[in-house]
C-alpha cells in the first residue's frame, strides 16, 4: 500500500517536473474573421504574432479563425481549453454567451473577452476607446471638408458605434461650427460590396470626407475614385488609397495581450474591463499623408497630444443630446461604464438613433 | 478523343470501388499537401477524420453540428427525387429559428411545459410558410424555384437581421443586435448530461427513418420515385404532380425549420444574427453524398460534420490554416464525386477521325 503511494507520487512528480520543463504557456485566440481580412481579425493576429516573438519559446500560441458566432463557437472554445490553453482571447462581441457558458465549466482557464460586458471571475473583457481616434478623425474631417459635410459610415446601431459617431461630430464641431454629419448604416462589419454602396450613398449626398466604422478597405478606394478624402480604420490602410487616404487609426492588441499573459503567468491576473486607448498605445495613428496642408497636420498632431495626455476628453460636460436633453452634466466626464451605455446623438447631428 | 457514354447498367465493381477509390485519392492527395506545408501528413490526417471521434465530448459536438444538416438533407432527397430543385433549406432553416424565437421570447417569463412544443411548431410551421411562398409561384406562375428558393434566403437572412436589430433586440443588452437569453423551460432537453446533445438530434434522425418509411413504404413515395425517374410515366399514370410537389416543399420545409428552431432553443439558447454556419447549403451536399435516400443522409451527415469539426481542431492541434482545410474538404467531395460520376458513366477513348 505504502510502497503503491510511495510509486504513484513519484510517478506525479516525475510528470510534473516534466511538464514544467518542457510545456510551454499556451495561450489560445478565436477570431470571428479570416487571419487575412486587414481589418479587425488581422490585427488580432498581429497582437498574437508580438506578444508570441516578445515571450520566445516560454508561450505557444493557438488560433482559430472564421468562427462563426453561432453553435460552433461554444464547441471551440471547449476545445481550446481541452487543448491546454491557459489563458483563451475571444476577440467577437459575439463571442459573450458561449464565453461564459465555457468559463463557467473551466473555472482554471483565464479567459478575456474582446468588447463584451458580460465578466465571471476567471472570465475579463477589454476594448478600445476608439472613440479617441474618432475624435481626431473629426478634427481632421471638418477642417478638409469644402462642403461641409463629412459622412460616416456606420457598421451597428450598438453603443461603440453610436459613441463614435457624437465623438467625430464633436471634434468636427470643435474646429468647424458649420459641418454637417451624414450617417449610412452599412449593417456589416466587413463586407466591401456593401462598405462601397454606402461610401457613394455619402459622396451623392455631398460627402467629402469618409470616416468608416467598417473593417474592409472599400470606401477609401471608393473615395479615392472621386477624389475625396477618408480615413482608414483598425489597419494601416494607405497603401489602398495613397491620395484619398488622410491616416488611419490602427488597433494595437499586442501591449494588451502581453501584460495579460505575463499577469496570468505571475498569477496576478484579475477579471476586470479594460479600455485601451492612445495613452496605453492600444491606438496609434498611422501614416498621417504627407499630401495634407501642413496647418492640417499641426493641428492632427495638437489633437492626437492632447488626446493622448488626457487634456482633451471627447465625452466631457456639459453635453446636450439633439432632443435638447443634458445627457452629460457640466464638470462631470462620462465613465467607461457609462460610455458603455451611449445611445443619443449629441446635439447637432440631424439624425435618429435607429430603433 | 475522349467521349463520355452511360453505362446501361452502373457498374457493380465501381459501386464497391468507388468510395474507395475516393478515400485513397483524398489520402494521397492529402499526404502531398501536407508533407508540402511541412506538417506530419499522418498526423494531419488523423486530426482531420479521426479525432472528431476520438472522445465523447467530440463525438457529442459532431453529433450537435450533425443534427441540422441531417435535418434539411432529409427534406432536400425528398424534394430533389420529386424534380423539385429547392436550394431555399437555409432561409427555411433560418426562418424557424425567428419563427421560433418570437413565440419564446414572447412567453419568456412563462415556466409551462406547453412552451416549449409552441416554440417548436411556431419553427416548423414557419419553415413551411417560408418553402409554400416559393411553390405557390412555381405551380401558379411556373416560376423558377431554384431562383426564388434562393432569394427567399436571402429575404429570410435580412428579416432575422432586422428582428434581432430590431423588436427582438434584448432590452438589456447594451443595443448588441442578440435577444435575451431564452428561459429554461423555452431550452430543449440534452439527453445526455453535461454534453449538448439535444432532443433535436433524435428527432433528426427519426425523421431521416419517416423520410425513409415515406419514400420507401408509401404509395405517395412510389409516386415521388416515378416522377423523379421518368416525369412523362409519372403524368400519365394519372399521378398528381402538384400535390406531390406541394407535399416535398412543406415537408422539407418542415424539417428546416426544425432545425432551426431546435439550433436558437438548443446549442446557442437564444437569436443571435448568426444562427448557421450555411447548414441549408451544405445539407445539399449530404443530400447528394447520401445519394437522395433518407437513411443515406445520416451517414452523409456525419461524415461531413466529422470534416467541419476535423477542420477547426486541425487548427488548433496543428496550426493548419482554415485555407488548406477548405482545400482538403474540397478535393474530398470532388473524388467522391467524380468517382460517383464512373459508377453510371464511362469514358470511351477513340481514335481521332481522319479523312
Amino acid at each position: 500500500m505504502k510502497l503503491k503511494s510511495l510509486l504513484i507520487g513519484l510517478g506525479l512528480m516525475a510528470g510534473v517536473s516534466l511538464a514544467h520543463a518542457e510545456e510551454p504557456f499556451k495561450v489560445g485566440f478565436v477570431y470571428v474573421g479570416p487571419v487575412g481580412d486587414l481589418g479587425w481579425s488581422y490585427e488580432h493576429d498581429r497582437g498574437r504574432e508580438e506578444m508570441q516573438k516578445f515571450f520566445g519559446d516560454k508561450v505557444k500560441t493557438t488560433f482559430v479563425e472564421n468562427v462563426s458566432e453561432g453553435a460552433d463557437a461554444q464547441r471551440v472554445i471547449t476545445q481550446l481549453a481541452k487543448a491546454g490553453n491557459k489563458v483563451i482571447f475571444t476577440t467577437s462581441f459575439g463571442f459573450m454567451n458561449p464565453t461564459i457558458k465555457v468559463a463557467k465549466r473551466f473555472p482554471n482557464v483565464v479567459f478575456e473577452h474582446a468588447t463584451g460586458y458580460k465578466r465571471a471571475k476567471n472570465l475579463g473583457t477589454y476594448t478600445l476607446r476608439t472613440y479617441e481616434g474618432r475624435y481626431i478623425s473629426g478634427v481632421t474631417a471638418g477642417l478638409l471638408t469644402k462642403t461641409n459635410t463629412i459622412g460616416y459610415i456606420g457598421a451597428f446601431p450598438i453603443p461603440e458605434v453610436i459613441r463614435d459617431i457624437d465623438a467625430t461630430y464633436m471634434g468636427a464641431k470643435s474646429v468647424n461650427p458649420d459641418v454637417k454629419l451624414k450617417i449610412v448604416w452599412a449593417n456589416t462589419w466587413y463586407d466591401p460590396g456593401k462598405e462601397t454602396d454606402a461610401a457613394n450613398a455619402l459622396m451623392d449626398q455631398g460627402v467629402d470626407v469618409l470616416v468608416q466604422h467598417t473593417d474592409s478597405p472599400a470606401p477609401l478606394i471608393a473615395a479615392q475614385k472621386r477624389g475625396v478624402r477618408a480615413i482608414g480604420q483598425a489597419s494601416d490602410m494607405s497603401k489602398f488609397a495613397d491620395k484619398a487616404h488622410v491616416f488611419s487609426v490602427r488597433d494595437n492588441w499586442a501591449p494588451y495581450y502581453i501584460k495579460t499573459v505575463q499577469q496570468v503567468m505571475d498569477g496576478t491576473w484579475k477579471s476586470q474591463d479594460f479600455w485601451g486607448g492612445f495613452h496605453d498605445d492600444m491606438l496609434q495613428l498611422s501614416s498621417i499623408n504627407p499630401n495634407l496642408p501642413a496647418d492640417v497636420r499641426a493641428k492632427i498632431d495638437q489633437t492626437y497630444q492632447g488626446v493622448k495626455s488626457g487634456t482633451i476628453q471627447p465625452f466631457k460636460g456639459p453635453i446636450t443630446d439633439n432632443t435638447g436633453k443634458v445627457v452629460v452634466p457640466a464638470g462631470h466626464t462620462l465613465t467607461d461604464e457609462e460610455l458603455a451605455k451611449v445611445n443619443w446623438y449629441v446635439d447637432g447631428i440631424t439624425d435618429k438613433v435607429p430603433n | 478523343m475522349i467521349r463520355i457514354q452511360a453505362r446501361t447498367e452502373p457498374s457493380s465493381l465501381m459501386k464497391l470501388a468507388s468510395p474507395l477509390i475516393a478515400i485513397l485519392c483524398t489520402l494521397i492527395f492529402g499526404c502531398i499537401l501536407f508533407s508540402a506545408l511541412d506538417k506530419n501528413p499522418f498526423q494531419a490526417l488523423h486530426v482531420l477524420l479521426i479525432a472528431p471521434l476520438s472522445d465523447i465530448y467530440n463525438v457529442g459536438e459532431m453529433l450537435v453540428k450533425m443534427g441540422p444538416l441531417l435535418l434539411c438533407a432529409v427534406g432536400l432527397s425528398l424534394c430533389y427525387r420529386a424534380n423539385m430543385w429547392n436550394i431555399g433549406a437555409e432561409g427555411q432553416l433560418l426562418a424557424g429559428a425567428l419563427g421560433g424565437s418570437v413565440v419564446a421570447l414572447t412567453f419568456i417569463d412563462s415556466e409551462s411545459v406547453l412552451v416549449l412544443p409552441c416554440t417548436l411548431v411556431a419553427g416548423i410551421v414557419s419553415g413551411m410558410l417560408w418553402s409554400a411562398v416559393p411553390t405557390y409561384l412555381k405551380l401558379r406562375f411556373n416560376s423558377n424555384l431554384i431562383l426564388t428558393t434562393i432569394m427567399f434566403n436571402y429575404i429570410g437572412l435580412y428579416l432575422l437581421i432586422w428582428a434581432v436589430n430590431g423588436p427582438l433586440r434584448d432590452p438589456d443588452g447594451y443595443g448588441f443586435p442578440e435577444s435575451a437569453l431564452f428561459s429554461d423551460a423555452t431550452i430543449l432537453p440534452t439527453l445526455v448530461e453535461g454534453s449538448r446533445i439535444h432532443l433535436g438530434i433524435l428527432l433528426a434522425i427519426i425523421a431521416a427513418f419517416i423520410g425513409w418509411f415515406i419514400l420507401a413504404k408509401t404509395h405517395l413515395g412510389f409516386q415521388i420515385r416515378v416522377f423523379g425517374a421518368d416525369e412523362p410515366a409519372a403524368k400519365y399514370a394519372g399521378f398528381n404532380s402538384k400535390k406531390l410537389s406541394w407535399f416535398v416543399m412543406l415537408f422539407s420545409g418542415a424539417l428546416a425549420g426544425l432545425a432551426g428552431v431546435s439550433e436558437v432553443t438548443g446549442p446557442i439558447g437564444q437569436l443571435v444574427p448568426n444562427i448557421s454556419p450555411g447548414y441549408g447549403y451544405s445539407a445539399i451536399i449530404v443530400a447528394y453524398l447520401g445519394r437522395l435516400h433518407p437513411l443515406g443522409a445520416i451517414v452523409a451527415a456525419v461524415f461531413l460534420a466529422v470534416l467541419y469539426m476535423g477542420g477547426d481542431l486541425a487548427q488548433i492541434e496543428m496550426g493548419i490554416p482554415i485555407a488548406v482545410v477548405g482545400m482538403f474538404q474540397g478535393v474530398l467531395l470532388f473524388f467522391l464525386l467524380a468517382c460517383d460520376f464512373f459508377i453510371r458513366n464511362r469514358l470511351i477513348f477513340n481514335k481521332p477521325i481522319t479523312h
